[in-house]
């Protein structure tokens, strides 16, 4: 089993759509510890994206992941803009020219994307970020690698870690980004970046298992 | 919740656009979205940005005197690399470009990705990182303190030397330099109600006050009771002037190189017996006569520390929508800086000496 081209634009719009759905829930939780603006960001970002999908239809994985990158950090804005975006870009590196991806392949360039969002965003373990996310979750695929699970069992475990990863989030204190200003009162609230992250990991593997 | 708006996406085009019919001497570009004026020859270009709801920053201060441009992000959230990067080349006259960064985390990585794409393309360009929130205390467990009020005085500023003829190397100099000797505190009333949210951000009792906001309707470091406008300067003034020099890491863009370096910087030490600029802006929602009576109380403050105010400016210049409270700014100045800032300024916020 493989994770397709298809697979991708049909993820890619998935998003879309999930952001157009989760819009107020998104930019609520940012009204809560942030600026009430992620949902509508996150939105806006993917609306493009989707739009660009017809035209990425004859593309390679690489280039598609980096058109969208590209399109993510014109149109986001915010620090969600750039750090999504450079999540799709560097992410894009590690699967230049490829047409389908193997689970060790997938996690290879989540992995990158991740590498990407943290040198640019400097977040650490426990700061309250959509790294608390992104590393559980490519955790999660390192280890069902090594167990030698299937690809859709990996991505089951991946929506796991991606869930308590962002239930863990409530408890931190942010020390990233606009919540970190409210120091301990940051405390209780959920993470809307880890959220939106999450999100997407859910997306991917809803659209990898229904084939 | 009722606004003046129409739909929520397009609030901030269409502001820009009447901000263009009323101010035909600016350029607009919508699609990406800046405004520029036409760049004077042989002059540092200044551009600006950051998101919108702090009006008139900074499309307000584009002019002769001040900014060459500024790139606006939608409702509090910062504008995008794309528009930087063609804003750069349109206002580009070889004589470099620099940067005003508030230190907010989004504003520093579109602004850091625009610098790195327009030094790509061979142009010149400086950066300040604006950071005078002292609400914020540490850099440690925080994203720094924020860029607030201060920049308004330190674009007037800059753009007096540019006009003047300082050089890149020298505007931006200039630019670091006023960065840390400025200081500013903010409190709110109330919160702001932006567009998309539709509620105000935050709910206060009768006798609450947010102390140590910023400008985006965040709650402030802690909520305090509310007596009575003396008492709730005496406070302000209290954490302006008793803190010590702050030491953080910032990043400044090695032209030469073309890489960003971490560089350790401290703030200066506030004395009695300077001059201070001292700004008392209002942060969207307070009658311009309660700025008045808290620059009343502002000024027996400063007069009893030994702090002697040389210039003031009391309006609403750097807002948080239509969030009740006021912010203090506190510049420290010498002959140099007093000479920028009575330099002729013109505006559509700022003017005056034309």
């Amino acid at each position: 089993m493989y994770v397709k081209k298809e697979h991708i634009l049909a993820w890619l719009k998935d998003c879309a759509a999930i952001f157009v759905e989760q819009r107020d829930f998104l930019t609520q939780l940012d009204a809560d510890i942030g600026d009430a603006d992620h949902g509508l960001n996150m939105n806006r970002g993917f609306e493009r994206v989707a739009e660009k999908v017809p035209s990425m239809e004859k593309q390679d994985i690489g280039t598609i992941m980096k058109t969208t990158g590209m399109t993510l950090l014109s149109s986001v804005g915010g620090a969600s803009g750039p750090l999504y975006g450079t999540f799709y870009i560097r992410a894009a590196g590690v699967v230049v020219g490829k047409e389908k991806l193997t689970l060790e392949e997938m996690v290879n360039m989540l992995s990158a994307g991740v590498e990407g969002v943290v040198s640019r965003g400097k977040a650490n373990i426990g700061d309250k970020t959509m790294c608390d996310v992104w590393w559980p979750v490519v955790d999660a695929g390192n280890v069902a690698i090594e167990q030698g699970f299937t690809l859709e069992k990996a991505l089951e475990l991946m929506v796991q870690a991606a869930e308590e990863g962002v239930i863990a989030t409530i408890e931190m204190q942010a020390k990233k980004g606009r919540a970190s200003y409210l120091g301990k009162r940051s405390i209780g609230h959920q993470d809307p970046g880890a959220t939106s992250s999450m999100m997407m990991v859910q997306s991917l593997q809803r659209i990898v298992s229904a084939g | 919740m009722k606004k003046l708006i129409n739909k929520i996406e397009n609030v901030v085009k269409e502001q820009i656009e009447g901000l263009n019919l009323a101010h035909p001497e600016l350029n607009v570009s919508l699609e990406p979205r800046y405004v520029w004026r036409d760049t004077d020859q042989g002059r540092v270009a200044l551009l600006s940005g950051g998101g919108n709801g702090h009006e008139p920053l900074h499309a307000g201060f584009i002019g002769k005197g001040m900014l060459t441009a500024a790139c606006p992000g939608e409702i509090f959230t910062s504008p995008t690399p794309d528009q930087m990067y063609e804003c750069g080349h349109k206002i580009n006259n070889d004589n470099g470009i620099l940067f005003f960064i508030k230190n907010y985390t989004g504003d520093v990585l579109n602004f850091e990705t625009a610098v790195e794409m327009l030094h790509a393309d061979g142009i010149q360009v400086g950066s300040v990182l604006i950071d005078d929130d002292v609400a914020v205390k540490d850099s440690l467990y925080t994203a720094g303190r924020r860029g607030v009020a201060a920049t308004v005085l330190i674009e007037k500023i800059v753009g007096a030397a540019a006009e003047e003829g300082y050089s890149l190397e020298q505007c931006e100099k200039l630019a670091r330099r006023m960065n840390n000797v400025s200081r500013s505190f903010g409190v709110a009333l109330s919160a702001c109600v932006v567009p998309a949210a539709g509620k105000p951000s935050f709910v206060l009792e009768d006798d609450e006050i947010e102390f140590g906001v910023g400008i985006h309707g965040e709650p402030g470091i802690e909520r305090r009771t509310y007596k009575e406008l003396d008492s709730l300067v005496d406070q302000m003034f209290a954490e302006l002037i008793e803190c010590p020099p702050y030491s953080r890491e910032l990043r400044e863009w090695n032209r030469e190189l073309g890489e960003w370096q971490d560089v350790e910087v401290l703030t200066e030490e506030f004395e009695s017996d300077c001059e201070y600029i001292v700004l008392v802006n209002g942060l969207g929602g307070t009658p311009g006569s309660e700025l008045y009576g808290a620059y009343r109380r502002l000024h027996q403050n400063c007069e009893s520390a030994g702090y002697k105010i040389a210039r003031n400016l009391i309006g609403n210049y750097c807002t948080s929508l239509n969030m009740e409270g006021f912010s203090i700014t506190l510049l420290k100045a010498d002959s140099e800086i007093l000479r920028l800032w009575d330099a002729p300024v013109n505006t559509p916020a700022l003017r005056w000496g034309c």
